[in-house]
């Protein structure tokens, strides 16, 4: 964890170097900097989730008292070594293409006897009120540090949903006919000082993905795959998906299947 | 004999390269585009009201665009930038050049137009241009996007004649008309910026006083 720290610790200080050069008299700038330290001071938030995350995961909870350390993950039962990297990705006992999220709830339903509307209820948290799957997540996400993302999409259903997901990445609606290749199809752009990078490029790609789930400054917390694109259909002005819906398991597969290769390094920090 | 068929060839490769070219580019999606687009639009919260719907419709604009990864051939391209052109509809007093200080502000403002149960916009939040999303405008703002190109000091470059002047109001009002598929928004076809409104930032972008063309 540790040296996972002093790399995150430099990535910004090095984005914050690069930043300052054009921007040094933005106060803005100045003040998401000085957040950024303030995060670090005492190392990435997420990992206090992390460890949280840990203790749900052995915990015998719900109507069966049972724990999650036999959930299949995709690399077999209680196996959390890379599984994180190697989704989303078809499992025959659902006959679907699932994604963490869409697994760990399976696994919280089917192992420990929630209902899906329980297992969901707190899918992401609010100030006061933490999200068991958030810090469940952070955890998983961190057992594939070090690890390549795997989502080669060989098996046809994965290719299928990989094929999906590039044809939302394309989609153009809405009242500004937005797409999300409008904000990420290319490289070195940014909206106001947010860089985007391009998510069609397993360099863009990886970059952005190799880092979730990340610890979110501007919303004091950490923020999963599905929240991310949930918010950012928000940002292209649609309507709002449900959790755990198929198009954003598409664009996920898309997207780690573009970032394949790129060698994991979570939870992230960003603005 | 030899050299002959060498000849054949390197003709028919030149003769099919542009063809080539053309066909690059598959349809996002390939074979299952069709359903993707039934797959997308179940993916939405049974209570989102069905005018927040609407906004998953795509015109032919947009779903050209889509098709084509926002780089249709020229052909289709002029075609889409003659349909867009026709729909730019003018102030009823014809003045196409309002306050700039209105403009300046309205180029500043990115909120408006978030829906859904997270983080929706609050009810008669002022609905803005964002331009510095993606531009850059007055030098003093420094918080600026690249996703389109900087226009700093447009009018003190391109002057304030009437084509200019009715160039920036119509590329605001539908900027599809000039580039087909182009990332920037249709301000004005979807009602996002009032004529009115429009003939501000015309203002803030071409008025020698406004702070575009400034330092
Ligand atoms: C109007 C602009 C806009 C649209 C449209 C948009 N995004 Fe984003 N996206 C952003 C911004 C801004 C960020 C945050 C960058 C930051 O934190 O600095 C972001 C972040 C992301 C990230 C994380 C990147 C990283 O480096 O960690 C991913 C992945 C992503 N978006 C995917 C998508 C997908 C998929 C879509 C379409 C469903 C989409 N976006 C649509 C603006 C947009
Ligand atoms: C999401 C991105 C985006 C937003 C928001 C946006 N633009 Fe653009 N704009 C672009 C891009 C990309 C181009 C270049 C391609 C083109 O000409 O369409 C452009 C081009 C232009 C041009 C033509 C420049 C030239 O050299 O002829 C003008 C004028 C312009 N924008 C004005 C505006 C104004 C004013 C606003 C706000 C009301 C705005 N834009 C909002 C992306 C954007």
């Amino acid at each position: 964890m540790v040296q996972r720290m002093l790399k995150t610790v430099v990535g910004v200080a090095l984005a914050g170097a690069f930043g300052g050069m054009a921007i040094a008299q933005d106060s803005k700038v100045a003040d998401e900097l000085a957040k950024y330290r303030e995060a670090l001071a005492d190392g990435n938030p997420a990992d206090l989730l992390e460890v949280k995350g840990e203790s749900l995961w052995s915990e015998k909870r719900g109507p069966k008292n049972a724990s999650l350390e036999q959930c299949d993950l995709g690399l077999g039962p209680g196996k959390l070594e890379g599984a994180y990297a190697s989704l989303p990705k078809y499992f025959k006992d659902t006959n679907k293409v699932m994604d963490v999220e869409s697994r760990l709830v399976h696994c919280m339903v089917t192992l420990q006897g929630f209902t899906p509307a329980e297992a969901t209820r707190q899918w992401y948290s609010k100030p006061g009120k933490e999200s068991d799957i958030e810090a469940l997540v952070t955890f998983i996400g961190a057992k594939s540090n070090g690890m390549k993302i795997n989502v080669p999409a060989t098996h046809p259903e994965e290719a299928k949903m990989a094929k999906m997901g590039e044809y939302i990445f394309y989609r153009r609606s809405g009242p500004q006919d937005f797409s999300c290749s409008i904000c990420h199809g290319q490289e070195g752009k940014r909206i106001r000082l947010q860089e985007l990078g391009n998510l069609t490029t397993q360099q863009g790609a990886g970059f952005a993905m190799k880092t979730w789930p990340s610890y979110r400054v501007s919303q004091g917390a950490v923020w999963t795959m599905q929240r991310r694109l949930i918010d950012c259909m928000r940002q292209a002005r649609w309507p709002e998906p449900n959790y755990l819906a198929d198009s954003i398991i598409a664009l996920e597969t898309y997207l780690q299947k573009n970032a394949t290769g790129t060698v994991m390094e979570t939870p992230g920090i960003k603005r | 004999m030899k050299l002959k068929l060498a000849l054949f060839g390197a003709l028919s490769l030149a003769l099919a390269a542009p063809a080539l070219a053309q066909k690059a580019v598959e349809v996002p999606g390939g074979k299952y585009a069709k359903e993707a687009e039934q797959m997308f639009r179940g993916s939405f919260r049974a209570d989102n009201p069905s005018y927040w719907m609407t906004r998953l419709e795509q015109d032919e604009t947009m779903k050209t665009c889509q098709q084509y990864r926002d780089n249709p051939p020229r052909k289709i391209g002029e075609k889409l930038e003659k349909l867009n052109a026709a729909t730019i509809r003018y102030p009823v007093d014809g003045k196409l050049i309002g306050d700039w200080k209105e403009g300046e502000k309205l180029a500043a403002v990115g909120t408006g137009g978030h829906i859904g149960f997270i983080q929706p916009d609050p009810p008669g939040r002022v609905r803005g241009g964002n331009c510095y999303a993606c531009h850059e405008l007055a030098k003093k703002e420094v918080a600026y996007g690249t996703i389109g190109p900087s226009l700093h000091h447009f009018g003190k470059l391109r002057g304030n004649s009437d084509d200019i002047v009715k160039y920036a109001y119509d590329k605001i009002y539908n900027s599809n008309a000039f580039s087909a598929c182009t990332n920037m928004p249709r301000f004005g076809l979807h009602n996002w910026l009032t004529p009115e409104q429009i003939t501000h930032i015309v203002a803030f972008l071409i008025d020698p006083e406004s702070p575009v063309n400034k330092d």
